[in-house]
């Protein structure tokens, strides 16, 4: 087992791919000669020359429909978006065209394409740089929605999607990119759609993704303290979502808080709240409880920000609560 | 100009010496506030991303220098200089990048987002040619009322890059629309250089494919800076239509206070800071008669500004807690009443 940073395994997958497919290209801006804003595709512009590491213009919009007529045209581009906040400039080309052409065509045109990047906030970014977007994305029919927060599911998951014949979605986290975890030495693939479980427990599970995978993970150590046993469920993927994990841990556990970043309303923690009630509310002892950030844009000020996002502190009350150990 | 761009005359008298030591001190409180900025940064008191505009400031005055207070003003996040050559106070502006409570926006917007509509400026925005509609639509709200406003707006060679920026340029043309667009070109977006990110190289000819009247200028004499937005702004007042200008100018710093701007080349650094504009703008003042202790005297009260600046938002309160929803929707109160709604 190696020990690789999330930036690192990341790259590792997208290089292995690269070797192994003529096909796969990686575009988007800073990815050559910069090495990528985050440094995820550092070295990659010395292995694979300028045809396959594409530095773009600032024209989101355009690169990433460009990227999609290539897809369409038999080529499996990587999109690196800097951020998913400015996947907003490229909406439609993702939702309209991307999401859509396959099942538009009648199944003649497949999209292999995966758009990747980091999401969430990370600190004192203001406004407009700060979104989690999971779930305006996991709205649409056709796409896949991938959320990593550990190495390995970063390595495993990035190749999964670069050769799924699907539009992914992948989702990375800025704070995270440092983050070292063990990754496998030899070749590893995590199929789409299978959630994993991060800490077993039988009293309440954590379901979650991404960067709150460790705020729950500390919560459930505290928790433990207190008495409670807490599952970490990290869901990995957001659409399709692994609604066999889901359901089994709700009713083995009874007790359910979703954990998101990100905006509460019309948010993935409602629809797996939504489904969850529909398929299990007779083995659930407590309704389920969402921890998000406040509905609220994010402010620059670090006294405001913290008050905005998620915490352990906020997943432990919303914990204790429904195990009805409310202090 | 061989294309037929050529830009109109100049009809305005050269600066006095009053408005030339203004500009000056103007450019030089810029970038005493930023190296302030970048200090506070370093010590961690001012957080995120923190983009300086150093090298640039000529662009912000000289421009400013050719509006009226009514006419609004639109930019991207680099936008310290702008709002500080608008009239928006050293402490406001040192606040806001404090995260405090007296900043322009309250500490909820940060070094990108900084606004002020007292001073008609729009704002500072954080999405790459976002903004650059907004600026028409002030333009076009400006036009509906028939008040004489114009509106200018501020991006970067990036920018000039995107979708909205081209969309919002055919639509002010079509509709003749009162707005001059200034495309900074500082030679670099991000870590790319101008021709690895656009075939053509001077923004302003982005105009010529929606017909519209144009033209580029060096950016590192405040006066030219204020000459050329003064012909435009002059054009785009008259009802002629809308300009895009690009001015030529650097960055000396990286492109965020995280980039060390290592892309650069050899000795380009050191060229560009040969033409520095407050050393240009030192030049013409001794030239028009002001004497070496006048500027150094200047100087002395531009560092204790700058200081002030620094120390105010360094024990301004943070934002009360209490306030965190304030902003999410305008308050529910009786609809302004009709001709205060585009600001002061
Ligand atoms: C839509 C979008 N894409 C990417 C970014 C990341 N980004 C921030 S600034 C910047 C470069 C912009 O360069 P330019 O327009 O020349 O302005 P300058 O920074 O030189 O003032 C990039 C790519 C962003 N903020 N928004
Ligand atoms: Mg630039």
């Amino acid at each position: 087992m190696a020990t690789l940073q999330i930036r690192e395994a990341l790259r590792r997958a997208m290089t292995e791919e690269m070797r192994r497919d003529e096909r796969v290209y990686l575009m988007g801006e800073e990815v050559a000669f910069y090495d990528g804003a985050y440094k995820v595709s550092q070295g990659m512009l010395k292995e694979f020359g300028e045809k396959r590491i594409i530095d773009t213009p600032i024209a989101e919009n355009g690169f990433s429909g460009i990227a999609i007529g290539s897809a369409m045209a038999g080529l499996r581009p990587i999109v690196e978006l800097m951020t998913w906040n400015f996947s907003l400039v490229a909406y439609d080309q993702i939702i309209n065209n991307a999401a859509k052409i396959f099942q538009m065509s009648g199944g003649q045109y497949p999209v292999p394409i995966v758009f990747r990047g980091p999401t969430g906030a990370a600190e004192n970014l203001g406004s407009q740089h700060s979104m989690s977007l999971e779930g305006i994305y996991a709205h649409f029919p056709g796409l896949k929605v991938v959320s990593v927060g550990t190495a390995a599911d970063a390595y495993g998951l990035l190749k999964s999607a670069i050769r799924d014949d699907n539009p992914v979605c992948f989702m990375e986290s800025e704070m995270l990119y440092g983050l070292k975890g063990e990754v496998p030495d030899e070749e590893h693939l995590i199929p789409l759609g299978k959630a994993d479980i991060k800490r077993k427990g039988t009293d309440v599970v954590l379901v979650t993704w991404n960067k709150q995978i460790h705020t729950c993970l500390a919560a459930a150590e505290q928790l433990e303290k207190e008495g409670i046993s807490a599952m970490v469920l990290d869901l990995r993927t957001i659409r399709p979502l692994d609604e066999e994990a889901l359901f089994t841990a709700a009713a083995a556990c009874r007790r359910v808080v979703v954990v998101q970043e990100g905006y509460p309303f019309a948010g993935v923690g409602a629809e797996i709240s939504a489904r969850v009630h529909e398929a299990c509310f007779d083995s659930l002892d407590a309704p389920i409880l969402r921890v998000t950030n406040r509905d609220i844009n994010q402010p620059y000020a670090t006294n405001l920000e913290q008050l905005v996002m998620p915490n352990a502190t906020r997943v432990i009350e919303a914990a204790r609560h429904v195990c009805h150990r409310a202090r | 100009m061989a294309d037929g761009q050529t830009p109109p005359a100049p009809n305005s008298e050269a600066p006095t010496r009053p408005q030339l030591t203004e500009w000056y001190r103007m450019m030089l409180l810029i970038r005493r506030v930023e190296e302030l900025a970048a200090k506070a940064y370093t010590q961690k008191k001012i957080l995120g991303f923190c983009h300086l505009y150093i090298g640039q400031e000529a662009v912000a005055v000289g421009s400013a220098a050719a509006l009226t207070p009514d006419d609004y003003v639109v930019t991207a996040y680099r936008d310290h200089g702008q709002i500080m050559s608008r009239g928006v106070s050293p402490r406001a502006m040192m606040a806001e990048l404090f995260g405090r409570s007296p900043g322009v926006s309250h500490g909820i917007g940060g070094s990108m987002h900084l606004s002020s509509r007292e001073h008609n400026f729009f704002g500072g925005y954080g999405i790459v040619g976002g903004h650059i509609p907004l600026a028409a639509g002030a333009a076009f709200a400006a036009k509906y009322r028939g008040d004489g406003r114009v509106a200018l707006c501020y991006f970067g060679d990036g920018a000039a890059q995107q979708g909205a920026f081209f969309e919002a340029m055919a639509m002010a043309q079509l509709w003749k629309l009162p707005v001059v667009f200034l495309c900074e070109n500082n030679y670099y977006a991000m870590g790319t250089s101008l021709e690895r990110q656009s075939y053509l190289i001077d923004m302003s000819q982005r105009g010529d494919g929606v017909g519209m009247k144009r033209w580029q200028f060096p950016g590192f004499d405040v006066v030219e800076v204020y000459e050329n937005v003064r012909r435009a702004v002059d054009h785009a007042r008259s009802g002629a239509g809308p300009v895009i200008l690009e001015a030529v100018t650097y960055r000396y710093r990286g492109h965020s206070m995280s980039d060390p701007a290592k892309y650069r080349k050899d000795g380009e650094l050191d060229s560009f800071r040969a033409k520095d504009c407050i050393k240009n703008a030192e030049a013409r003042l001794l030239a028009l008669g002001a004497n070496a202790e006048e500027l150094t005297r200047l100087q002395g009260e531009v560092d204790a500004e700058a200081q002030d600046a620094y120390d105010f938002a360094d024990k301004a309160p943070i934002p009360d807690p209490a306030t965190l929803y304030d902003y999410v929707y305008a308050p529910e109160a009786p609809a302004a009443a009709p001709g205060t709604e585009g600001g002061r």
